[in-house]
């Protein structure tokens, strides 16, 4: 009788990594509704499209890497970042800016530096900051109207069929500058009423996209809940957002409000999917709180005062930079130990 | 209601205790050969009292340990010592190791007990001498002897007594039943531990999946001021540090042992064994076992004599040969797997699992680890398992232990975890062994130079006294020779044997000549005995022959000198032989021109035997 010989423990519970890779899709799916409700067919092409590029991106690198394809593709990880760019991406931006960022988020900011897990930088946000400045005006004249106002509303054929003709503008009728672009524009020359009165804001607001920011925080708490992320990353974040907005633009004459900041942009997709991506963060909890809090900071610093309407993927980047300095300096107080081993080996041993 | 604390981490793992709590303790009964290995524990192994085919009582002693830590091992029943030799012990290796083989006579007949009536007449350190002579181990852990752990520092007051009956590993029902059919002798057990140590306060922690349990020793414990603390099932809260974190919201210091904080934590089993052992003079012969596993028809819990085979207790709770994927000694969390069923249960053997393939299946694949920090979640001892995995991954020892890694206690909650599906505690385990042996070699190495500069410091030392004594020797010489100068200058005044010198002069002046050149030429040789040739040097105003009858015994004792010395070198294996056998030749070559030189000035003085004569006197 040969028995199995293995290391302790012998139990294991079971929730993989390709299941807690479904689950951020699953939890990203009312986001996705939100903004198909709201504007149109766009994302949800997008979405799609990206995924695909992702796993034939991972599947061809892997392979040129001599990798098992399908044992990694399984992992779900490419599809979880096709899907953040294709949530992430304006709903007409054309297929290869598209293309081009997938590409770029799997095989460089992934698979060139390890694959899963050896990423410092998140694969989404180094795809969506490559396009950005690439392409900017593929990045910044497509996104869509809110539903409500479109007089004929594009249908799916057309949407796919602007995104697919590969114009770096769409149609003119259907697009319009978002929320935080139109009030970071006009409101040196305006008031905030003046400025407010534009459609995009709807009821003061945002219009649709205060819905699709509820929609991914409430996804957002399910991964809380489910106990895939930790609560650290995003409430840091929105914390940091938070204090800056409070300490610094209160005067909405000058800056956003509040509101705007948190319900207008990819400011709960950051917050609760992109920022908490576990890889690129920091890992202890006083680790991941600064982390956050930092993403919170830079994303008012850049919105308010840099030339970007939306900050996420810069701010969620830069802070990637910082991690394995946020790492050496925040490692929790072990049990029985008075104090924590911070630094480098060989100082302030406790 | 006792106030309790959380600890930071944990798991809950499927508990399946219920599969081995449905029947009562069942007893195993004498199997037809009990083994029993000689180190069931830490500390020394003990040395057998017994010859193969001697008959041997129940109880009798079969092996102590002569110095050191360590406790007897006692036979579990009467019959004869089939054998003493290296049988499969149980250890996560698999080895064999040295065990004495009892072949049961089936009379299971008693040797003479002495029961204490009322052990409180008794001195502390003579009950604390019977438990160790009844062989009182700790039956949860590490089976560390009893007797030393209760007898703590005088600096370490115990303030708190922890009965741990909290048995969080999955499967385990051992202390459970025992606490519901044997509270009386538990609470027996942990009030004789409680008169050795004097506590201010004595807690039994219990998980609060065991009701039974508890109910049980809440009604053994009426009327006294032990405390009941009922805690909320959560692996692993019967760690020794996580228990202690609960019950008094202390923290053992890291590297430390509880006493260092006034607790001690003591084992269900280990209480059973300690009351058994006063109250009724019996040795730690037989522990509850638990036999569970969805492999086996009727699991349950069996009183077990020490040394039974685990394939006669898996005999005894059904065992499905055919189902049965993997058998761990211990629980699914902590335990290992065993490669033999042939490894008998000894004094820290507390379950059995005979599992299936579908009960406990392989994990999956390892993959890369995505830094999710599930595992930090999970660590109770607030660790952070994926850097620990990275630096022994990556060998990066320095950094791993910076990071605490002697602080895990393996508990296996960050591998529960891994979503990775990554053997962490594995990597833990590698990371530990390598440091330590980094540390054996690291310790060799500074003896080793410890050793080689002190044997410079000596030889430096040596040096310096020889020197000292050569210049303290040639001191002398010089004295002596001045002395003798000043007395033949002296004699020279008063007019004595002036004129026969004067005479023999001549003579004397061709010999030394030649001697001279022949002296010369003995100093070109190296001269790593350069007393040798001054104290060889003549005296110019002397006869040589003098001198050289001087130089030769001279030589002739050096000689002898270097010679016992490399016979003392030889016999001690010096390793400056070659070089001590160089000298003596070199010396050998010294005493045969002098011998020479000396034979040659005879020669020529022959004429002038008064010259000898007169000579002789100095030597």
């Amino acid at each position: 009788m040969a028995f199995v010989q293995q290391s302790s423990p012998h139990a294991h519970n079971a929730r993989p990594t390709s299941k807690v890779m479904l689950w951020v899709i699953l939890a990203a799916l009312p986001g996705l509704l939100a903004q198909t409700l709201f504007f149109g067919w766009g994302n949800l092409i997008n979405v799609v499209w990206c995924i695909a590029i992702a796993l034939a991106s991972e599947a061809a690198i892997l392979k040129l890497r001599s990798k098992p394809v399908a044992f990694f593709l399984r992992d779900n990880t490419a599809a979880v970042t096709g899907l953040l760019l294709g949530l992430s991406l304006p709903q007409f931006a054309p297929w290869w800016v598209s293309a081009v960022a997938v590409v770029s988020a799997i095989v460089v900011a992934k698979q060139l530096y390890g694959g899963l897990g050896s990423n410092p930088f998140n694969p989404a946000m180094v795809g969506y900051a490559l396009v950005l400045i690439s392409f900017p005006v593929a990045m910044t004249t497509n996104w869509a109207e809110p539903a409500l106002l479109w007089g004929n509303a594009p249908g799916f054929g057309d949407t796919l069929t602007a995104i697919a003709s590969g114009q770096q503008t769409a149609v003119d009728g259907w697009t319009m500058a978002t929320p935080l672009d139109e009030y970071k524009h006009k409101i040196a020359t305006h008031t905030a009423a003046e400025v407010l009165v534009h459609p995009t804001f709807g009821e003061g607001f945002a219009r649709g996209w205060e819905w699709i920011n509820a929609a991914f925080l409430a996804g957002g708490i399910l991964l809380i809940c489910l106990r895939i992320i930790t609560w650290h990353i995003p409430v840091a974040v929105l914390g940091g957002l938070v204090a800056m907005s409070l300490a610094f633009g209160s005067n909405a004459d000058q800056y956003a409000p509040l509101s705007l900041h948190l319900l207008a942009g990819g400011t709960m997709l950051g917050a609760f999917f992109i920022a908490s991506d576990p890889v690129s963060a920091a890992t202890s909890h006083q680790g991941k709180l600064i982390y956050g809090a930092g993403i919170g900071v830079l994303i008012y610093l850049i919105r308010s005062w840099g030339n970007y309407p939306d900050a996420v993927a810069f701010s969620v980047l830069l802070m990637n930079f910082a991690v394995p300095f946020i790492d050496h300096y925040t490692p929790p107080r072990t049990y029985g130990h008075h104090k924590a081993h911070r630094g480098l080996p060989g100082r302030g041993r406790s | 209601m006792t106030q309790l604390w959380d600890f930071s981490g944990g798991v809950h793992p499927a508990e399946h205790k219920q599969l081995s709590t449905g029947r009562p303790i069942r007893t195993a009964g004498i199997p037809s050969q009990l083994v029993l290995p000689l180190q069931q524990h830490i500390g020394e192994p003990a040395e057998p009292l017994v010859a193969v085919g001697d008959h041997v009582l129940k109880g009798q002693k079969i092996a102590d340990v002569s110095h050191g830590m360590g406790l007897p091992v006692h036979a579990p029943t009467s019959g004869i010592v089939a054998s003493i030799g290296d049988y499969p012990v149980p250890h996560p290796s698999g080895m064999a190791d040295k065990c004495i083989v009892l072949k049961p006579d089936g009379k299971d007949e008693w040797c003479e007990r002495y029961p204490l009536s009322d052990y409180r007449k008794l001195d502390r350190n003579e009950v604390l001498g019977i438990i160790h002579s009844a062989g009182v181990a700790g039956m949860g852990g590490a089976g560390f002897p009893t007797d030393i752990k209760l007898k703590p520092s005088r600096d370490r007051k115990v303030d708190t007594l922890i009965l741990n009956g909290a048995e969080c590993e999955p499967y385990i029902t051992a202390d459970d039943m025992t606490m519901r059919e044997r509270a009386d002798k538990v609470v027996a057990g942990l009030k004789v531990m409680a008169w050795i140590l004097r506590p201010e306060r004595c807690v039994i922690g219990i998980e609060d999946n065991k009701p039974e349990a508890a109910a049980a020793l809440r009604e053994a414990t009426q009327g006294t001021k032990i405390e009941i603390a009922v805690i909320p099932t959560k692996y692993p809260s019967g760690g020794e540090k996580q228990l202690i974190r609960i019950l008094t919201g202390m923290e053992v210091p890291s590297g430390g042992i509880p006493a260092d904080i006034g607790v001690m934590c003591q084992n269900i089993g280990t209480a059973v064994a300690v009351a058994q052992a006063v109250f009724e003079g019996t040795p730690l012969i037989r522990r509850i076992v638990t036999l569970t596993g969805a492999a086996l028809e009727t699991p349950g819990n069996f009183d077990v004599l020490l040394g039974t085979p685990v394939q006669y207790l898996l005999d005894q709770a059904g065992l499905q040969p055919d189902n049965v994927s993997r058998l761990i000694l211990g629980g699914p969390m902590m335990g290992y797997t065993l490669t033999t069923t042939a490894v008998p249960v000894i004094k820290t053997s507390n379950c059995i699992i005979a599992a299936t393939a579908s009960e406990l299946p392989a994990p999956p694949p390892e993959q890369a680890c995505i830094r999710c920090g599930q595992c930090a979640e999970a660590c109770p001892m607030e660790l952070l398992p994926q850097q620990l995995f990275w630096h022994a991954k990556a060998e990066e020892f320095e950094k791993a232990e910076h990071l605490n890694l002697f602080d895990c206690i393996e508990c296996g909650a960050c591998s529960y975890v891994c979503p990775s599906s990554i053997p962490l505690v594995q990597y833990y385990r590698y990371a530990k062994g390598e440091i330590r042996l980094q540390r054996a070699e690291q310790l060799k190495a500074d003896r080793a130079r410890e050793r080689f500069e002190a044997r410079q410091q000596r030889l430096e030392r040596e040096q310096l006294e020889k020197d000292q004594r050569r210049k303290e020797r040639a001191k002398a010489a010089a004295e002596a020779q001045a002395k003798k100068k000043a007395d033949a200058e002296k004699a020279a005044a008063n007019g004595e044997v002036v004129d026969e010198r004067a005479a023999r002069s001549a003579l004397v002046e061709q010999a030394l000549a030649r001697k001279k050149a022949s002296t010369n030429a003995a100093r070109i040789q190296p001269a790593d005995k350069p007393e040798a040739a001054t104290l060889a040097e003549p005296a110019p105003e002397e006869p040589d022959i003098q001198a050289l009858e001087k130089q030769f015994t001279q030589a002739q004792t050096k000689l002898e000198t270097m010679q016992a010395m490399l016979e003392d070198a030889k016999a001690q294996q010096a390793d400056n032989l070659d070089k001590l056998e160089r000298a003596v030749a070199k010396n050998h070559d010294r005493v045969k021109r002098a011998e020479d030189a000396l034979t040659e000035a005879r020669r020529m003085l022959a004429p002038q035997p008064e010259a000898r004569s007169e000579t002789q006197p100095i030597k």
